[in-house]
């Protein structure tokens, strides 16, 4: 969303463009393959009918969540790496990024705790 | 600036022989009984890629990419990544092992093994050929030499097509390959030619090559990138679903 298709930043814009350019190829390949294997995974827990929904929602949840809070936090603020947008105040933007981050991390870790002993319909077939 | 023979009888012409070739080799062999039921698409992925290929050394294109930034951004895409992947897909290797007779089949088949050609297929040495020929290829002067000279243009087009066969047999080539590298090694080469390709498409839009206007120079880029991406993107796809065929659910999963 932020690099590619409002292109507010690079992934590491504290040097020259060169390096933003070649820190997002890496980001930007690495990002979709992500993508494509994770759906693949996805699919791979539904043919076995081992998808909890709930529980993989949770696991999405927090996963998100605890990258974009780290990203907020160590990655903007810590290492500086980047910020969310330039030229603009930047406290409303980090608030919105940062508490959203703690928002979804507190979702789907509910989530996770609500599922923790459930058993997916088809988990005792060739286990 | 070089330009293929006026009036379409360049020597270009003389490509057609060995692609007319190949098609009826392939087409043969489709409708030979020895080759069991073959798909008829993969006839067709056979001979669309041998034209995609084809068509960047015959004018219009050929004559065009030399005059137009964007139009050799198209026969790069054509000839290096869309072309070699439609040849791999129709697996061009596994219809000759099956139709030609018994000793050329065995010699097939042995090359196949042999050291050279394990080399060639080993994901990173194709990585390593494709994107260090496009860097060669758009940074260095052989930029101006293939435009002016019409051999220096098909020895580069040649190598850009089968660095390209090696590149996407070797990661999603489904012909038989008793060496094929493993699936994380081969997810981790495309991952990272990938993103070396993108940042390459990226310094072109910023900076073109010798001779070429900025306004050019950035259609181009764009078309590089994007077109790039879109097989970029199937290479995942193709690759990740191999993956999921042969992680069956009386397996545990294998861990990506």
């Amino acid at each position: 969303m932020f690099h590619q298709l409002l292109q507010w930043h690079h992934f590491y814009d504290k040097s020259t463009t060169a390096v933003g350019l070649f820190s997002d190829g890496l980001f930007h390949a690495f990002g979709w393959f992500a993508v494509v294997a994770g759906l693949f995974l996805f699919a791979d827990l539904r043919r076995r009918a081992v998808l909890l929904p709930a529980r993989w929602t949770g696991a999405v949840l927090l996963g998100t969540g605890a990258f974009q809070l780290y990203d907020g936090t160590v990655q903007h603020k810590l290492m500086e790496l980047h910020q969310i947008r330039y030229n603009v105040p930047l406290l409303p933007y980090d608030l919105l990024w940062n508490l959203s981050a703690a928002a979804m991390i507190l979702a789907g870790a509910v989530l996770l705790y609500r599922t923790r002993d459930a058993e997916p319909a088809g988990s005792r077939a060739g286990a | 600036m070089h330009q293929h023979q006026a009036g379409g009888f360049g020597a270009e012409l003389l490509f057609l022989v060995p692609a007319a070739a190949a098609v009826a080799a392939y087409w043969a062999g489709t409708l030979s009984s020895r080759s069991g039921a073959w798909p008829l698409y993969r006839a067709v992925l056979f001979t669309a890629g041998t034209g995609a290929v084809l068509a960047t050394v015959l004018d219009p294109l050929a004559t065009r990419s030399h005059e137009e930034f964007a139009v050799l951004g198209i026969t790069h895409l054509l000839a290096g990544m869309l072309g070699p992947a439609l040849l791999v897909l129709s697996r061009p290797v596994s219809l000759a092992l099956r139709s030609l007779d018994v000793v050329p089949a065995r010699r097939l088949s042995r090359a196949l093994r042999s050291r050279p050609l394990r080399f060639l297929t080993f994901p990173v040495t194709a990585a390593v050929l494709n994107i260090g020929g496009m860097v060669l290829m758009f940074r260095t002067g052989l930029f101006t030499a293939m435009h002016e000279s019409a051999p220096v243009h098909w020895l580069v087009t040649f190598h850009l097509f089968s660095a390209g066969y090696l590149y996407t047999a070797s990661l999603v080539g489904r012909d038989p390959m008793p060496h094929r590298a493993g699936f994380r090694l081969r997810a981790a080469a495309l991952i990272l030619s990938a993103a070396a390709h993108n940042i390459l498409a990226k310094t072109l839009y910023a900076d073109p090559p010798p001779g070429v206007p900025a306004a050019d120079g950035q259609s181009g880029a764009l078309i590089l990138y994007y077109g790039g991406g879109v097989v970029e993107i199937a290479l995942i796809f193709l690759l990740c679903r191999q993956w999921y065929m042969s992680a069956r659910p009386q397996r545990s999963p294998v861990c990506v």
